[in-house]
């Protein structure tokens, strides 16, 4: 494929960039308060701000990377499809709606909500900024790669326009652009993954049994049946725990509930963003086995060996150039809105967690919260195109895994123990949240996805590639015992009041 | 449920403690379901590997039907929040009001 350059992926892109930087004129001239900047003035309705978490969610890793694994792995594939959907209901049962009322802009607020908010805070931005950082090295890298592949442009030059587009929307537009940048991109995304979908089942009767039959004829049954990806059960296992519980501690995905009016729209949306994140990944099961019949594993990985162009190959096989130009800019639409989602996030929680909240004990000078949080939108920009540098080349898939890892272990038994157990204390909130993020960091750099893949030693000294199967529970018993050990005075009633906002919102 | 004899803090306790275990039994659901997938494709890979139908495995099957799963578990709780939650919540918003 010699997608090089290509003149119409250019024009798509273009198009895509001039769409969302009107956007962010726009948002620009709305986007005066902190509310606007981090919420956008929680006037988003249920409808949008359910696209906008899809947008926010599905990233060009499981675009690309799960239509790649299905058409040269088969059934393997689709384990991942499933485990990041599976992340959604737990958001829904448990976060969205205590999150809406208890807090205001960032998640460490609902923790803080009756602790002392000092500890808290510190704790809770360290958990924010790791996941991110980890989240945004594999977005920046596969953005550069993917670039490179796609429109021939340099690495470094992509990463460049990468960042410097992300930093556009997010320090103009703020919380507003971003969501309307997500929810460009979603539509985009699920339109033309839809499209290509159905251009494949057209080649089989719209009967997805024929597509599954023929794969089978062609590669064995067993690209129907689990493989080798699944050799260790609990590799599997601790990968499905830091997708399932990651996703409710992804400070992105948990500003996006601040952006509504109410609990209630908070409820819906995350309702219509499963329906559409679902959908997405049941059409990922057609995308990957239409490539794998249509274009083939081996020409495929001849192209890129983590199977990435699977889906752009697969476009212009069926719809022409024009069509593979359309699919590359919606890839490339997809990486620069996840990465302004995470930029917003932590510039979040550098300005309102740690410098309003802590260094200001509460008590920021006017507008100031809001100066800091642009100053830290450029700084965030800047640290992701150097990572995005240095990281060039390394493998980063796992990276995204480990992000979720972080998630699931600093953030989600922190928040969850604050809003469910009446005893959580400050001691214990905070020791979880910082067992949970250093406790990920060691297992991770004692793990094979660094001992092995990347230092290239013969053997790690912890077993697992993801550590969450060890972290999670590590992170729940720690926050148990030390607010056992240390509880709050007045705690109870501290909870009581806090029992009334948690059903009932802050009015 | 909210009955005048009961304080409005009680009733709030009450409402809570039925909201998390509502919460708390769903989500066990979906981690029974999916990490019993996951166990299936672990241990028992032969039977995912049966096909019912010419290129249907009962893998793939399964597959769908976690997703499937989600969905219906989703909307399990948005019924029952908008049928039984949302209306308590407004008679404990009431009895707050009713109290102050």
């Amino acid at each position: 494929m010699n997608s090089s350059a290509d003149s119409v992926a250019i024009a798509f892109f273009a198009g895509f960039i001039t769409l969302t930087l009107a956007i962010t004129y726009w948002a620009a001239r709305r986007t005066s308060s902190t509310d606007d900047f981090y919420a956008a003035g929680r006037t988003v309705t249920a409808g949008q701000n359910g696209i906008a978490l899809a947008g926010d969610y599905m990233s060009a890793a499981s675009f690309l990377g799960i239509a790649g694994l299905v058409s040269t792995s088969g059934f393997d594939g689709l384990i991942y499809s499933t485990g990041w959907l599976v992340g959604w209901p737990v958001v829904l049962f448990l976060i969205a709606e205590p999150l809406r009322n208890l807090g205001r802009y960032t998640f460490a607020d609902v923790v803080a909500a009756r602790l002392d908010p000092i500890p808290v805070r510190i704790a809770a931005a360290c958990g924010t900024l790791a996941t991110i950082a980890f989240y945004l090295i594999a977005q920046m890298v596969g953005a550069g790669g993917l670039i490179k592949l796609l429109f021939g442009i340099p690495y470094e030059a992509a990463v460049v326009i990468v960042g410097v587009a992300m930093m556009a929307y997010v320090l103009f537009g703020g919380m507003l652009a971003t969501t309307w940048v997500q929810i460009v991109k979603a539509v985009l995304l699920l339109g033309g993954a839809a499209a290509l979908a159905l251009m494949v089942l057209s080649r089989f009767h719209f009967d997805p049994r024929e597509l599954f039959a023929q794969a089978a004829a062609k590669y064995g049954a067993g690209v129907l049946a689990p493989g080798k990806l699944v050799s260790n059960p609990l590799d599997a296992i601790s990968l499905g725990l830091a997708l399932m519980f990651g996703t409710a501690g992804l400070p992105h995905i948990l500003m996006r509930f601040y952006t509504v009016p109410d609990a209630r729209a908070a409820r819906k949306s995350v309702f219509i963003a499963t329906g559409l994140i679902g959908m997405f990944y049941l059409m990922t099961f057609v995308l990957g086995f239409g490539a794998m019949v249509l274009v083939g594993p081996d020409a495929i990985k001849a192209v890129d060996a983590g199977g990435n162009m699977a889906a752009p190959m697969l476009a212009q096989l069926l719809g022409g150039r024009p069509f593979l130009g359309f699919i590359a800019a919606v890839a490339f639409a997809t990486i620069l809105a996840v990465v302004a989602g995470l930029a917003l996030s932590g510039a979040a929680a550098i300005s309102h967690d740690l410098w309003s909240s802590v260094i200001r004990r509460g008590h920021p000078k006017p507008g100031e919260e809001l100066l800091v949080a642009r100053i830290a939108t450029i700084g965030l920009a800047l640290i992701a195109i150097t990572l995005g540098i240095l990281f060039k080349g390394q493998n980063v898939a796992f990276m995204v895994g480990l992000a979720f890892a972080i998630a699931a272990s600093a953030n989600f038994p922190a928040l969850v123990l604050s809003v469910f157990w009446r005893r959580t204390s400050t001691a214990g909130a905070t020791a979880s949240m910082v067992t949970g993020t250093l406790a990920t960091l060691l297992l991770i750099s004692l793990s094979p996805a660094v001992q092995v893949d990347l230092l290239h030693h013969a053997s790690a000294i912890f077993p697992l590639k993801n550590p969450a199967l060890v972290s999670i529970p590590l992170s729940f018993a720690t926050g148990v015992i030390v607010s056992l050990l240390f509880p709050d005075r007045e705690g109870a009633a501290r909870y009581a009041a806090l029992e009334k906002r948690l059903l009932l919102g802050a009015d | 449920m909210v009955t005048p004899s009961t304080s409005a803090a009680e009733a709030t306790r009450t409402l809570a403690i039925k909201r998390w275990r509502i919460a708390a039994t769903l989500t066990l659901l979906m981690v029974c379901v999916y990490f019993g997938f996951i166990a299936l494709v672990a241990y028992r890979p032969a039977l995912l590997a049966k096909q019912v139908q010419d290129g249907l495995s009962i893998g793939i099957i399964l597959g769908a039907l976690v997703i499937v799963a989600a969905w219906v578990l989703t909307y399990t709780y948005v019924r029952w929040a908008n049928q039984v939650y949302d209306p308590a919540l407004l008679a404990l918003r009431a009895h707050h009001e009713g109290e102050q």
